[in-house]
């Protein structure tokens, strides 16, 4: 029943990912994207990372697709003319998707994914690391009820990995920060509206009783 | 002193909303008022002796028809509604064969009533003559007389009531 | 003896629950729950026209059947007989999965609503929490699938080749994207409080009376979230996606019929979502304003859905009262005022939780905020 879903999931995933670089309309590509990831999704809640598949739902299919489709709907983007070059690129393509994928099998058949086996404490119900095994190609087992996704995400995140996160941030904000410089610019030529000042405007500012 | 406490008064209103909730607090108190509607077919609202509604031919008291075929409704009528056959009659006198009003076509200007000579054509103030086909908006003499001795009674009031305006 | 066998094709021999009554139980919840929302959108329209006519101090539609009950149904069936007309030049597939796509998401975010405990007439010894699926991550779900309905609107207004949908389309996506952030942050800031994102868990932490509600500790919050809300499902004053005085219809102008009906319907079924998550987050869900209601035979769903049904209220007195915000100022109100304005309290919250000293003010005699202490 599972693996059964596990195929239909990932499949779909595979189809519509091909959908997203062979279809000749750009709008129909963000379609399927969004289609893919909803599949991806859909994986990670077999594997019980409700945390992750809400999120990836949350960030990528709610926002950044969003903008994606949107800036796609604003662009004229001749997409025949960017094909031109397709069967030159080919070759090349290829090759890069071989590498891939060797070093996908090589990492792999490595011994640096650990395998977890975990179970949860009786007595509070928390959730604690068994045991770790080298050596063995991952199995994805769902995760039981009980454990709370997010809270041991944060748990994990805000200790161990403290400074990655920190440094994320900084990252972020820098970017932040360069994108609003970058766009903000006050034109001299045009009229701006100062809201606040409109708002305290009152009676007695603007009207004067003149005596007849 | 005074600048403080107005810059307090702006601050009050601007975080409390209070100018969006004076807004709400109008229509809250409209929405308990008595309603002006008037439900149309169970109520209706007093119509004027100077209303220009459905067309109708009167006769004389004797039961003679008024029309003598001058056509000056039929010069007079700025849509063009208005087609009148004569003949003498077999007494002599001068009447209509064909007396048809398109009221598709009428735009109920009240120009007909005000040009005849003899009072014959009216506009009464039926408006409710809604049809399902278009024939039946086309008015012959017949149906135009059949109104008239209808409301002949609401008809000469009316006029008596409008005489007063002339 | 027939009940008996009925018995044992939901529960085991030791009382457990058999896959058939899951599946039973799954089925006849999402059954309750959709036609709910089909028939309560069907009459918020209805009590949207009654009200706005009260206000305008006229009657409102009271012709069909008595007080114009049955005019919600008079449109539907008007609505699904009329013809569907695709538009030559447009994105055949596209314009048919829009509306899908506006619809489905404006359903399935009902699926986490906790509309109450029961203990189904005494049957379990513990009360169950009335929901499809009552997960550990309610609020985030919510919050994902309500930004999926943009799609809808998105793909609407592109496929229809047309410029005006596409108008509305563009000013819809904005709008939503700039909301979604401050709703967001208002979120944050209720969760810190009841310390879960389970939403029948942040019902739990505003158990006895009024004063428990985060209402009042998160008061400035209950208003970005509620007028972001407004903003969310494009209610007046933010109506500008389809701004029927500039831009006709807005993304809906290509479509007819029973395809237009589901856009109403979808958008109608998110006001319902955004008022009742609004009462469970802000107003104590099922639980009545003083400790002693509770005691009475009522169902704390008919608490929740009052205070829902008068939130649906203030959104149609909203209607009746404001005026459009023009877009510039629908923008600059996402960005600039509300944004700030839930970082803030967000510092403030955060503040009040973690500072040594502090905590008195959200854990005093009468309220105890912090849930998760």
């Amino acid at each position: 029943m599972e693996s059964l879903f596990f195929f239909i999931f990932s499949g779909l995933a595979i189809l519509s990912a091909g959908f997203v670089v062979l279809s000749k309309n750009a709008i129909h590509s963000v379609v399927a994207l969004i289609f893919c990831f909803f599949n991806a999704s859909a994986l990670f809640l077999m594997l019980g990372a409700e945390f992750l598949a809400i999120i990836l739902i949350l960030i990528y299919v709610g926002a950044v697709m969003v903008l994606f489709m949107f800036v796609l709907m604003m662009m004229e983007v001749n997409f025949e003319k960017l094909r031109e070059g397709f069967m030159q690129y080919l070759p090349l393509g290829l090759m890069i998707s071989l590498i891939l994928l060797m070093e996908f099998a090589a990492a792999a058949a490595s011994n640096i994914f650990v395998a977890v086996t975990h179970k949860t404490d009786p007595k509070t119900g928390e959730f604690i690391l068994d045991e770790v095994t080298k050596n063995i190609i991952p199995k994805a087992e769902p995760l039981t009820a009980q454990v709370n996704n997010a809270a041991e995400i944060g748990k994990v995140l805000y200790t161990q990995y403290m400074f990655a996160f920190e440094v994320a941030a900084l990252i972020l904000l820098v970017a932040l920060i360069g994108a609003v410089v970058l766009t903000l610019r006050t034109r001299k030529d045009v009229k701006y509206q100062s809201i606040p000042k409109q708002v305290r405007a009152s009676k007695a500012d603007r009207l004067r009783k003149a005596s007849l | 002193m005074q600048c403080v406490l107005k810059w307090l008064k702006r601050q009050i209103n601007t975080w409390l909303l209070l100018e969006l909730v004076r807004g709400l607090a109008l229509t809250g108190k409209y929405l308990f008022k008595p309603k002006i509607t008037i439900e149309y077919p169970e109520e209706r609202t007093p119509l004027s002796p100077r209303f220009r509604g459905l067309h109708a031919l009167r006769r004389y008291d004797d039961g003679e028809e008024r029309c003598i075929a001058c056509k000056l409704c039929e010069v007079v009528c700025p849509a063009l509604a208005i087609q009148i056959d004569s003949e003498e009659r077999e007494d002599g006198s001068r009447r209509t064969t064909r007396y048809d009003i398109d009221t598709t076509l009428c735009i109920f200007c009240g120009f007909c009533e005000e040009a005849c000579p003899v009072d014959a054509i009216v506009e009464t103030q039926i408006f409710e003559y809604a049809t399902e086909n278009r024939q039946d908006l086309y008015y012959t003499k017949d149906r135009l007389l059949a109104t008239g001795d209808k409301y002949a009674k609401q008809i000469s009031a009316n006029l008596a009531d409008k005489s007063q305006y002339n | 003896m027939i009940w008996e066998s009925v018995q044992s094709l939901f529960f085991n021999l030791d009382g457990a629950e058999t896959v058939l009554f899951t599946l039973g139980r799954w089925v006849l919840s999402i059954l309750a729950i959709s036609i709910g929302v089909a028939l309560t959108v069907a009459y918020t329209t209805y009590m949207e026209r009654r009200i706005i006519g009260w206000i305008q101090v006229r009657q409102g539609c009271n012709r069909v059947g008595p007080f114009g009950l049955l005019q919600p149904i008079a449109d539907g069936i008007k609505l699904f007989l009329k013809e569907t007309i695709i538009p030559a030049k447009s994105s055949k597939f596209l314009f048919v999965v829009a509306p899908v796509l506006a619809m489905v998401p404006a359903f399935i975010a009902f699926a986490v609503i906790p509309f109450g405990e029961t203990t189904l007439f005494g049957y379990w010894d513990e009360p169950r929490v009335m929901t499809i699926a009552n997960v550990n991550i309610g609020v985030l779900y919510v919050m994902a699938i309500s930004s999926l309905s943009v799609y809808g609107i998105l793909l609407a207004g592109w496929a229809s080749n047309s410029k005006y949908a596409f108008m509305g389309a563009i000013r819809s996506t904005c709008q939503m994207i700039s909301y979604e952030i401050s709703m967001g942050f208002a979120i944050v800031t209720v969760l810190m409080l009841a310390g879960s994102m389970n939403l029948a868990e942040i019902v739990h932490a505003q158990q006895g009376g009024f004063w428990n509600w985060y209402l009042i500790p998160l008061f400035p919050m209950f208003l970005v979230f509620l007028i972001s809300g407004a903003a969310e499902c494009s209610r007046c004053p933010f109506d500008l996606p389809e701004g029927e005085s500039e831009i006709v219809a807005g993304f809906f102008v290509e479509y007819s019929g029973f395809w237009f009906a589901t856009f109403s319907l979808a958008e109608y079924a998110a006001m319902i979502l955004i008022s009742l998550v609004t009462s469970i987050l802000f107003l104590g869900g099922w639980y009545a304003p003083f400790p002693f209601l509770d005691a009475l035979p009522i169902p704390g769903t008919v608490w929740l859905l009052g205070k829902a049904a008068f939130l649906i209220f203030v959104f149609i007195w909203f209607r009746a009262t404001f005026p459009r915000y023009r877009y510039d100022q629908l923008m600059r109100l996402g960005w600039k005022v509300f944004l700030p304005w839930t970082l803030a309290w967000l510092a403030v919250i955060g503040l009040l939780i973690y500072t040594p000293g502090l905590e008195w003010v959200l854990e005093n005699p009468i309220s105890d905020w912090i849930a998760w202490r």
